[in-house]
C-alpha cells in the first residue's frame, strides 16, 4: 500500500519491531507510534534483571536510540493515550485532543499487571508490581542489603525479582497459593530445581499457602498476613501474580476479545484494517487460540504486521522461545507446553546443567532448558523444522540433538 | 572513539564510532543496520545479531566461547567459520577500524 498511514497504539517491543520492518519494506508509508510513557521506548525483559540489578542504565535498555526515530521518519507520539477509536471514519481520537487517521492501525497495547484488591492492601504505596520503568525504579530504590521483601506469586516475575533482591541483600520471601512454584507455566521438575536454587541462595520460598491481608501500617504495607494468622513481617511488597490483556481501547471500538484482542492467523482482527500484536492479543495456534506474553512473540508478531501491511501476505507460525536468569541460572525455553502430558529429562554435562523436555503422547512439544544453551539451541531448530524427537532420544545424552530427525525413528 | 564498519549484503557500508565497552549488537541496532535485531538484549538467547568478522580482524577480535558456540547454530543465517554474535563482542582501541559483515 503506497504511503499507507500506519498508527501503532504502544511502543514497546511489537511496536518497534513493526514500524522497524514497515520502513525497511516501505520507504514512503506514514509511521506514527503513540506511546502512554514519557520515556523513549525502552526493552522490558531487562527491567527484572540486569536493569533492577543496576547493571544496565536506562541508555542501555533503549529500544531505538532517541534520534532513530526521526531518522527513520517515524513520529513518536510520547506521554498520550489513545482514547477511542472511529473505525468508519477511521481515525484514533487521543488525549490532547488531537486526532490521526489511519489505513492501517495496530493494537500494541500490552498488558496490565494485576494487583490485590484495594480492601487487602494491594494498592499500599509500597506495595510493587513489576511492569514497566516506573515500577523498576520504584522497587530498585527500595532493595538494600537487610530490606525484607515479601514476593506475592511463584511465577517467573516474582522470582526474578527475588533473585535480583536476594543478590543485594534483601532478605526475600516468596509467597505461592498453588501447590508449588511455576504452577501454570512449567512442569515439576522445572519448578523443583528453581525453587532449589532460590533455596541455595537463602530465599524463603512458601507454596500452599493462602495470603488474607497485606497488613498495613500509618498507611504503608509492614507485613503479610497468611491464612492461620502468621504474619510475615516485610519493608516492602511485590506483586507477581500475572498480567491482564489491555483490551479496552480494542472493546470500546467494538473489535472481538476473547482472552485478548483476538485475531485471525495473519493476526488482523475482525476488522481488516486493525491488527494486534503481542501480549494484548489472541491468535489461532494448534487448533486453539493462545496468548503469548513474550518478546519473542511481540517482535515476531510485529514485524508479521508489517509484512501483512506492505502486502507480502504471512500467516504467524513462529516457534515461541523465552528466557529468564536467576542467580547464576540461565533459563531458556522453546516451544510452548500447552497440554503436555508427560515429561523426560537429558542431563547435562555437569549437575547444573539438565534440560526438561515436554510430550504430549509422543509429539515433542517444547523443553525447558537450565544452563544449557546448545540442547536449546538444537531443540529450537528441531521445533522449527518440525522433525520428529522421540522421548529416548530426548532422555539420551549419548543422543546427538543435531541428528533427530535425520535417522528413522 | 573506536571506529567500526558493518558492510551490507549488498555491499552498502554503515560506519559508526562506538564508545570502547558497547556491544557491537547495541552499536548496530543503534545505527540501523538492518539484520541485525538484536531481539533478547544481548544475553545469548537469540542468535539475531549473527555477523562475519572480516578475514583481517579475526584474530584480534578471537573466537566464540562455548554459549556462543551453541547459539551460532540456531542463526537464521548461514554459519561459517567467522561467525560471531556481536552482542559478544566490545567496541575496544584495540578493534578500532573493524569491520563486519552482515549475513545475507
Amino acid at each position: 500500500m503506497t504511503g499507507a498511514r500506519v498508527v501503532i497504539i504502544g511502543a514497546s517491543h511489537a511496536a518497534i519491531a513493526a514500524a522497524t520492518k514497515l520502513r525497511s519494506l516501505s520507504g514512503d508509508a506514514n509511521i506514527t507510534i503513540v506511546s502512554a510513557e514519557k520515556d523513549f521506548p525502552y526493552q522490558r525483559p531487562p527491567l527484572s534483571k540486569a536493569y533492577l540489578a543496576g547493571k544496565s542504565t536506562f541508555e542501555n535498555i533503549l529500544l531505538r536510540p532517541e534520534n532513530w526515530y526521526e531518522e527513520n521518519r517515524i513520529a513518536l507520539r510520547r506521554a498520550v493515550t489513545a482514547t477511542g477509536i472511529d473505525r468508519p471514519e477511521k481515525v484514533v481520537r487521543l488525549s490532547d485532543g488531537s486526532r490521526l487517521s489511519y489505513d492501517r492501525l495496530i493494537l500494541a497495547t500490552g498488558a496490565i499487571a494485576r494487583r490485590l484488591p484495594a480492601e487487602v492492601g494491594g494498592y499500599l504505596p509500597n506495595v510493587y508490581v513489576m511492569r514497566d520503568l516506573a515500577d523498576a525504579n520504584a522497587l530498585k530504590s527500595e532493595m538494600r542489603a537487610g530490606q525484607r521483601l515479601v514476593v506475592i506469586g511463584g511465577g517467573y516475575i516474582g522470582l526474578e525479582a527475588a533473585s535480583e533482591a536476594s543478590k543485594k541483600g534483601v532478605r526475600v520471601t516468596v509467597l505461592e497459593a498453588a501447590d508449588r512454584i511455576l504452577k501454570r507455566v512449567a512442569a515439576r521438575e522445572t519448578a523443583d530445581d528453581i525453587r532449589a536454587l532460590h533455596l541455595s541462595h537463602g530465599v524463603d520460598i512458601r507454596e500452599g499457602v493462602q495470603l488474607r491481608r497485606i497488613v498495613e501500617v500509618n498507611g504503608m504495607a509492614a507485613g503479610v498476613e497468611l491464612d492461620g494468622k502468621t504474619i510475615l513481617p516485610a519493608d516492602f511488597v511485590l506483586t507477581g501474580i500475572g498480567v491482564s490483556p489491555n483490551t479496552a481501547l480494542a472493546e470500546q471500538a467494538g473489535l472481538e476479545i476473547d482472552n485478548g484482542i483476538a485475531t485471525d492467523a495473519y493476526l488482523r482482527t475482525c476488522d481488516p484494517a486493525i491488527f494486534a500484536a503481542g501480549d494484548c492479543a489472541s491468535f489461532p495456534w494448534k487448533g486453539q487460540r493462545v496468548r503469548l506474553e513474550s518478546v519473542q512473540n511481540a517482535t515476531d508478531q510485529g514485524i508479521t504486521i508489517a509484512a501483512n501491511i506492505a502486502g507480502d501476505e504471512r500467516a504467524y507460525d513462529a516457534v515461541p522461545w523465552f528466557w529468564s536468569d536467576q542467580f547464576d541460572l540461565k533459563l531458556q525455553i522453546a516451544g510452548l507446553n500447552i497440554g503436555y502430558d508427560n515429561v523426560v529429562t537429558r542431563k547435562g554435562a555437569n549437575p547444573a546443567c539438565r534440560a526438561h523436555f515436554y510430550f504430549k503422547g509422543d509429539e515433542f512439544l517444547s523443553v525447558d532448558c537450565l544452563n544449557d544453551p546448545l540442547t536449546f539451541a538444537l531443540s529450537r531448530k528441531i521445533l522449527e523444522t518440525s522433525r520428529p524427537l522421540s522421548r529416548e532420544q530426548a532422555q539420551d545424552p549419548q543422543f546427538s540433538l543435531k541428528s533427530a530427525g535425520s535417522l528413522p525413528l | 572513539m573506536p571506529h567500526v564498519t558493518w558492510i551490507l549484503p549488498d555491499g552498502k557500508k554503515i560506519g559508526a564510532d562506538v564508545s570502547a565497552g558497547t556491544s557491537l549488537m547495541t552499536a548496530a541496532v543503534a545505527n540501523n543496520v538492518a539484520g541485525v535485531v538484536g531481539e533478547c538484549g544481548g544475553c545469548l538467547s537469540c542468535a539475531t545479531c549473527h555477523v562475519y568478522v572480516d578475514d583481517a580482524w579475526l584474530d584480534k577480535v578471537g573466537p566464540p566461547d562455548s554459549i556462543e558456540d551453541a547459539m551460532l547454530e540456531v542463526t537464521d543465517t548461514q554459519r561459517t567459520s567467522s561467525s560471531r554474535l556481536s552482542c559478544q563482542i566490545e567496541a575496544s582501541q584495540e578493534l578500532d577500524g573493524l569491520i563486519l559483515h552482515v549475513p545475507q
